[in-house]
């Protein structure tokens, strides 16, 4: 810095572990709960330092919220989302920005408006969408009349729920992530694909020999950025899983938080929250310097 | 230069055209393509097709059955549709809790973007300032981006239950009558804690990148000068980041009003008495729960005009920043 001020440095020292004491006291107190037996838990005053019993309650969430069979959704689901929105992306990127074709415009305002629609806003429309993804195959068909002509009723049904293709493939546009490649694109020079060219390879050539190798920091800077959003996806998997055994570990918790009229079993809940937060906090702490360069490149 | 044109569109390969040279554009328009590009008919479009096929379906055919909807009065067994113009969206903009709920809503978002904003500033001056330690606290201020929003829901409400929270028994302790499921103001309180712990990490690792990039020889020129730390922050480095500032602003609105009804939906339920009704959440209990579709969908239609204007907002700053004419 440009002068030495100790008391002011003293004092960024302080607001610093401030902070991170406010970040760390919820989850301190999750991990206090957790490791507690449900009479100790309801004591009055509540038990302020880690008890002895985390183990036991861990075996004892993993077992009543299913968390195992939910642990696999989630990755599954998770990972899904991240490779299937990056590999989406990349292509519709590469279309737009190396490709000169009728309705290139187009195309880009298309993914761009998606912006507007977040999953929240069209909550029942989308739902229906899934439920039976066929409907609007089913609309052209009732309105050619398809069936007349075949002397037979047509009744498409393609219902999505409950299945991880449900789960993943609604959420793998993204708009952020097009740009994102796309503004990557636009910086590699120009002389790679006239170079390729000569050496005559097909764009398709240049895109996996030449873009994609390019790419790679982009894509795993934004691959764990990805990861989390599609582990801590609450809403979508909410809606969309019926069936207990196809939700997510996010969605699963929440059968396990005490409500008024049940046995107030906090440890047990807070122990598995603890447990569903553990991989993605293990991806932050191990990948921060990725996740904060993704971060920020996806927000320009 | 008449490369462009000398090569025959049918080849595909790379087209080279000058930099300078602007030539009428029939097909498309030359923004955001490279100067080198490829010129094909079909692969574009099924480069284009995946994302294309599920915004279609997930996208546009869902935002256009909420429009379409919007307009009509569905009996709740589905069996008799009358086009109604604009009813639903009269009779929700009179009903008093959708009132209550855009007011919740305005409140909410606004507590929640000003936390937000004013503990991260707070929290990346400091880390500026200081030489050792950066990346420990780093780590730490930037946990809860790890941490779903529903759990960082239930992290704070453990805290304040009414009968096992720690902090509920401080509170009780000194006097304070606490109690989120009777007071409304509690449960605002409580939700909006939760929502600017889990997102202060994001608009921090900004604020942290944003001033990382203001020219030193600017604030050692002030430093001559005889400014003080606080008074070169206030004068040079805000101003300086002011674009940043104002991306986080609109993504703090973004999240508020989208991303938080995890929150509600594990601290509240929207209650008591819907003082945390917010507006995501009421779509939500509209659509499924009291199966109101015709209601549903025109909250559905205002909220996308809200979200469409919050992404002009966005797209202004992204304007701002990137040069599309490379």
């Amino acid at each position: 810095m440009v002068e030495r001020t100790r008391g002011i440095d003293i004092a960024c020292h302080g607001i610093l572990i401030l902070g991170g004491l406010l970040v760390c006291l919820p989850i301190y107190f999750a991990f206090v709960v957790g490791s507690h037996t449900v009479s100790e838990v309801l004591t009055v005053p509540p038990p302020w330092l880690p008890g002895h019993a985390f183990f036991a309650n861990a075996a004892t969430a993993w077992e009543k919220g299913n968390l195992g069979r939910l642990f696999v959704n989630s990755f599954i689901v998770a990972v899904g989302i991240a490779v299937g929105k990056i590999a989406v992306s990349l292509l519709s990127a590469f279309a737009v920005a190396y490709f000169r074709f009728r309705w290139r415009m187009l195309a880009f305002w298309l993914i761009f408006v998606s912006l507007m629609l977040p999953v929240e806003v069209r909550i029942l429309p989308t739902y229906e969408a899934v439920a039976n993804v066929a409907l609007p195959l089913q609309w052209l068909i009732d309105a050619l009349d398809v069936g007349r002509w075949l002397g037979i009723e047509i009744a498409l049904d393609w219902n999505m729920m409950n299945s991880y293709g449900g789960l993943i493939l609604p959420l793998i546009a993204s708009a952020t992530a097009t740009f994102l490649f796309r503004q990557f694109f636009l910086t590699v020079p120009e002389e790679l694909a006239e170079a390729a060219r000569i050496d005559g390879a097909s764009p398709l050539r240049f895109f996996w020999s030449v873009l994609l190798p390019l790419s790679v920091s982009n894509i795993v800077a934004l691959g764990i950025i990805l990861f989390l959003y599609g582990w801590n996806q609450y809403l979508w998997p909410l809606l969309f899983t019926t069936d207990k055994s196809m939700a997510t570990a996010v969605v699963g918790l929440k059968d396990l938080i005490p409500q008024s009229d049940t046995e107030p079993a906090w440890n047990i809940a807070m122990n598995a929250a603890l447990l569903v937060m553990l991989p993605p906090v293990v991806v932050v702490v191990a990948l921060q310097r990725w996740l904060v360069k993704g971060l920020v490149d996806a927000g320009k | 230069m008449r490369a462009s044109t000398s090569l025959s569109p049918a080849i595909p390969g790379p087209v080279v055209t000058a930099p300078r040279q602007r030539r009428p554009t029939p097909a498309g328009g030359t923004r955001g393509l490279k100067r080198s590009h490829f010129r094909e008919a079909r692969l574009p479009f099924l480069l284009l097709l995946p994302q294309l096929l599920v915004l279609l379906l997930f996208f546009f055919i869902p935002a256009l059955r909420a429009l379409s909807q919007s307009f009509v009065l569905t009996d709740p067994f589905g069996n008799s549709v009358q086009f109604v113009w604009f009813d639903n969206f009269r009779r929700l903009l009179a009903s008093p809790e959708y009132r209550a709920s855009i007011g919740v809503t305005f409140w909410f978002t606004l507590a929640q973007n000003a936390l937000t904003i004013v503990v991260s500033l707070v929290l990346a001056f400091a880390t500026d300032r200081i030489l050792r330690g950066r990346g420990f606290y780093r780590s730490i201020i930037l946990l809860p981006y790890a941490i779903a929003p529903v759990i960082a829901g239930i992290l704070w409400a453990f805290l304040f239950n009414t009968a096992v929270g720690p902090i509920s028994f401080i509170l009780h302790g000194v006097g304070i009558d606490w109690d989120p499921n009777r007071h409304g103001i509690d449960a605002f309180l409580l939700v909006t804690f939760a929502a600017s712990w889990k997102h202060i990490c994001y608009d921090y690792i900004f604020l942290i990148a944003a001033l990382l990039s203001v020219p030193a020889s600017l604030l050692e020129a002030a430093a001559v000068d005889g400014a003080g730390p606080l008074l070169r922050f206030a004068r040079i480095s805000l101003p300086m980041i002011g674009p940043t500032i104002f991306f986080l602003v609109v993504m703090n609105f973004v999240y508020g009003f989208f991303e938080t009804f995890a929150i509600v939906d594990a601290v509240t339920h929207g209650g008591p008495g819907g003082a945390t009704m917010i507006l995501v959440y009421k779509v939500y209990i509209d659509g499924f729960v009291h199966i109101d579709l015709g209601s549903s969908a025109a909250q559905s239609v205002l909220m996308m005009i809200f979200a469409l204007v919050l992404t002009v907002l966005q797209f202004r700053y992204v304007e701002r920043n990137v040069n599309y004419d490379v």
